[in-house]
């Protein structure tokens, strides 16, 4: 396999192999054939790519640096640790990167009004920090459940002057915010850009979301080969529905001895059924307008993810790491809430980052492959959040008084 | 011809539209939605399309995800939906199943169609798939007599329209509004436009549902249109009146057939 063979994907109508394509209603048809155009335009208009250039560098704080993490190292079997900071963007996560692009966008097809869902709290505070900057119109869906386990994002939301919606049916967390995000875009279509936060969702989305964020990876290869004059062992990242995993896997994959490997949030143990491991314990199916694998019963219908991240608690995954995963060029682990947990800790008192927690399911994965590896392998994580939106969970998890 | 294409030609003869009527399945309880649909055929809903209850229900507003929950809480399986199907074809009225994808792709392509039509199941209406993603369903649907009923939305294109329209086999289901299922106080003029140029693709009855829920509305549209689909309405008739209820909103949305 050659890496254009893989970067290539998806094929015209968004599909990766078996995966992706775009089950949605026949009303957002028309918006989606519109956005796959913009997109596509704009991927090749030096002015949009000078705009979205300008707004990575003097508003995000590109590029973000590369941190050897040796203290957290020597818990790692010895391995070179090296930290992709994406966490210092503005915002605090990699997630600006594609509400910056999809901004752009916004703004090039004549529309007034975004919207978002939210897990974490992450994409809904890049989004509403890009409508803020762009004078667009913002409302922020989120799962009840997630409004508490985030609240200071919700306050950063609102003063960012976006709407939050909390969601309250169903599970209450990322899917649920989703339906609702996806109710009003089919009614608001006109006027009304979604700006999906993940790679995940119908064509154009796994595709052009990921393009927006392959800048990690880019500006990654560059680093090591400039500082380190090799390429990584390892590229570690964490999986929920995917975006700063393929945002730095997509640089590598062409690398055949770059191996790549995504996290995903193990919760209480896979045999314990709650988690939100997708590739690791679901299977194939359709969710969000696209195939791929989801968490599903015996009749098709979603089985609530747990995980004690909100990012990651998430019933599906991008089509393209399924894709990924069923060629074997990426490889996808579980982790526990205990291990990222414990992993969360041991940077911060090793490194002194606090990273999300998201992010810490990566350490974590990268803790046991460093193990596996020794002294002298080199693995790049993509530090994808800082965890000052964790602080009240943390300190509840390790039994803090604050 | 089949009976679908019956309950067409009989409303035409009669110089009306037909009436099409949406339950879940196990909505309120697997008897109960039964009952309800035989009340609703008794009060003259020619054509019934009986909802898949499903997880993430996208394309439905408040009171169908309401009811969707309470079925599924109530235990509701594939195998219910099937059943249902059964015992609702066995009243002689044309079953129409409409689902979102997962459930039927969970349940194997080819076993679902294979499965409803050993049922006595017409057509199957899927709104969130669209031709492109349905070659499977196209097979499926060919070998075991089983008809498929695409959507077309205010939005669509003529290109787009044209494609659905050569899809779609039964009927032709047009959107009456952007948005999701639910009680609306008025019904789009630019309906009836999609109406007409569907007509210029496709001989097919077309239907028109979304945001359908009073007689007045339904009169408007069976001006235009072949069939006239009414679901949310029904679920809160339900919720009130059982099938009582259902069997008076069938009986009034009926008189508002006529052309």
């Amino acid at each position: 396999m050659t890496a254009n063979d893989v970067v290539s994907v998806p094929d015209l109508r968004g599909h990766f192999g078996k995966f992706g394509g775009r089950f949605v209603p026949e009303a957002l048809m028309a918006a989606l054939d519109e956005l796959d155009e913009a997109f596509r335009k704009a991927s090749v208009d030096p002015s949009f790519l000078k705009q979205l250039r300008d707004l990575q560098v003097n508003y995000t704080g590109r590029p973000s640096p590369i941190t050897e993490a040796k203290r957290f190292a020597e818990h790692a079997g010895g391995a070179t640790i090296l930290l992709k900071r994406e966490d210092l963007n503005h915002t605090g996560s990699h997630k600006i990167n594609n509400v910056l692009g999809q901004g752009l966008l916004t703004q090039r097809m004549g529309k007034t009004r975004v919207i978002a869902e939210t897990g974490a709290g992450q994409h809904g505070v890049a989004t509403a920090t890009v409508a803020a900057l762009l004078g667009l119109e913002c409302v922020v869906y989120m799962g009840e459940e997630d409004t508490k386990r985030q609240a200071l994002n919700v306050a950063r939301m609102k003063l960012l002057g976006a709407t939050v919606v909390p969601v309250t049916i169903g599970s209450r967390t990322l899917k649920d915010a989703i339906n609702e995000a996806m109710r009003d875009w089919v009614a608001n279509v006109e006027t009304t850009h979604y700006m999906l936060g993940t790679v995940a969702g119908p064509a154009p989305f796994p595709e052009m979301v990921r393009d927006f964020h392959r800048i990690i990876g880019d500006e990654s290869r560059e680093q090591m080969l400039s500082r380190y004059g090799r390429l990584p062992d390892v590229v570690a990242a964490c999986v929920g529905g995917g975006s700063n995993a393929i945002g730095i896997f997509t640089a590598f994959i062409g690398d055949a001895d770059v191996r790549l490997l995504g996290l995903e949030a193990g919760g209480d143990g896979i045999e314990t059924g709650r988690h939100a491991s997708t590739i690791v314990g679901g299977a194939v199916g359709v969710l969000h307008g696209a195939r791929s694998y989801i968490m599903q019963d015996d009749d098709g219908q979603t089985i609530e993810s747990h995980s004690i991240s909100a990012g990651l608690d998430y019933p599906s995954v991008g089509p393209e790491h399924a894709y990924l995963a069923d060629i074997g060029r990426a490889e996808y682990r579980s982790v526990t809430d205990v291990e990222a947990m414990n992993a969360f800790k041991l940077l911060c008192e090793t490194e002194g980052i606090i990273p999300a927690i998201e992010t810490a399911h990566a350490l974590a994965g990268a803790i046991e492959i460093g193990k596996e590896l020794g002294e002298g392998a080199i693995i790049l994580i993509n530090l994808s959040g800082r965890g000052d939106k964790d602080v009240e969970t943390a300190a509840k998890y390790f039994g803090m008084n604050i | 011809m089949s009976l679908l294409h019956d309950a067409f030609a009989r409303a035409k003869s009669e110089n009306r539209a037909a009436l099409i009527a949406y339950l879940p399945a196990g909505y309120p309880t697997e008897d109960g939605a039964v009952e309800c649909i035989t009340a609703m055929v008794e009060g003259g809903v020619d054509i019934v399309e009986i909802g898949f209850p499903y997880s993430d229900p996208v394309m439905d507003g408040p009171t169908i995800q309401d009811a969707v929950n309470i079925s599924l809480e109530g235990g509701t399986k594939s195998a219910t939906v099937i059943n249902t199907v059964k015992r609702v074809a066995d009243l002689g009225v044309p079953a129409l199943v409409m689902s979102y994808w997962n459930p039927i792709e969970r349940y194997g392509v080819d076993s679902f169609a294979t499965d409803f039509h050993a049922a006595g199941g017409v057509g199957v209406i899927t709104p969130d798939l669209t031709p492109e993603e349905a070659d499977d369903w196209i097979l499926a649907t060919n070998s075991h007599d089983v008809d498929r009923v695409f959507l077309v939305a205010l939005s669509s294109s003529d290109e787009r329209i044209a494609k659905v329209a050569n899809a779609t086999t039964g009927f032709i289901y047009a959107g009456a509004v952007m948005g999701v299922t639910g009680a609306r106080t008025s019904i789009s003029d630019a309906i009836e436009g999609l109406v007409a140029k569907v007509r210029r693709h496709s001989d097919l009855p077309v239907a028109v549902g979304l945001g359908v829920s009073t007689p007045e509305q339904a009169h408007e549209i069976a001006q235009y249109a072949d069939g006239v689909i009414v679901g949310s309405a029904f679920v809160t008739a339900i919720k009130k009146d059982g099938a009582a209820g259902a069997k008076a909103l069938a009986q009034a949305l009926s008189k508002g057939l006529a052309r």
